[in-house]
């Protein structure tokens, strides 16, 4: 067997924010009728999280479930525990109209925690990150600079970035360029 | 700078979010058609100045097409409306008709 490496395995930043790569994190990206009560509940099985509504993520200690589209979810699950998840998944949707792939090898996550997390997102998406129009719970798929991001932030202040695999060294040069130490816009605290 | 609605995800972000998918409603003559309206199918396409339907797509968002009534000399976007459609909802064609008393586009009015 290869021995599974995350992207930038680890890497980490700091700046006036830290900015880190997660490491291997299993992600399943779920493709179906998201009102249909039976794709419902094996999704919600798989991660132990709430079913999130438009727009939303639900996180549950390592767990989180995520709304990408009207028709699509990316369930975030501990790495080893993946294939067993899509396995459950594939036995409780059997017959139904639906995609449950292993996504965690083609994409990356990064962590961006301290202060001035909200800045250093702001820097590099069309996105409002003020606290009163990005509140937790809320997850957005935007760009960063020029390549497709999706990011939250939680409770904590801390943000998750998750981006595409092949672009995760640019995504990493681009949030290191934006929590450089002497860039504070000190805007958004 | 044109400010969307993503109708298929409910975002509001602006142009660079999304990308431009062409004239909105063609109708498209493939194999069977005549020359004449393959040809139209192909190149004649209607050059707006003010009312003007495009197709666009949330390509850095959810992915969807949805379709958008904007007007190309001030770059107001009157509304964005589902990709499933042959033709404008009568809201957004109300909503034109409001602020552009008279417009045309198309055989829509």
């Amino acid at each position: 067997m290869s021995n599974p490496v995350s992207a930038l395995q680890g890497a980490s930043f700091d700046g006036f924010a830290k900015v880190e790569e997660a490491g291997l994190c299993g992600m399943i990206t779920l493709r179906g009728d998201l009102a249909s009560a039976k794709v419902k509940k094996a999704v919600v099985n798989a991660t132990g999280t709430e079913m999130p509504g438009q727009r939303e993520v639900k996180v549950a200690g390592e767990n989180a479930l995520a709304w990408m589209s009207p028709d699509e979810l990316l369930a975030l699950v501990p790495y080893g525990e993946v294939t067993d998840k899509i396995a459950a998944i594939d036995k409780a949707l059997a017959g139904q109209h639906y995609l449950a792939v292993n996504v965690s090898d083609a994409r990356a996550v990064f962590r961006v925690s301290g202060t001035g997390v909200r800045e250093v997102i702001a820097k590099l998406s069309p996105v409002d990150l003020s606290a009163d129009a990005f509140t937790p719970g809320m997850i957005r798929r935007t760009r960063m600079a020029q390549v497709p991001a999706a990011f939250w932030i939680g409770e904590d202040g801390s943000a998750t970035v998750i981006c595409f695999r092949s672009v995760a060294e640019y995504v990493f040069n681009l949030l290191k360029g934006a929590a450089a130490p002497g860039s504070e816009v000190g805007l958004l605290g | 700078m044109l400010i969307l609605t993503c109708p298929c995800c409910g975002v509001t972000g602006e142009e660079t979010e999304f990308h431009a998918g062409g004239e909105a409603h063609i109708k498209r003559f493939g194999p069977g058609s005549s020359e004449d309206e393959f040809h139209g199918y192909l190149f004649t396409k209607e050059n707006a100045k003010g009312v003007h339907f495009e197709r666009w797509r949330h390509n850095n968002g959810c992915g969807k097409w949805f379709h958008a009534a904007r007007c190309t000399v001030t770059l107001e976007v009157f509304g964005t409306y589902s990709a499933q459609t042959y033709e404008p909802p009568q809201e957004i064609k109300d909503k034109i008709s409001a602020k552009r008393p008279g417009w045309s586009w198309r055989e829509f009015a």
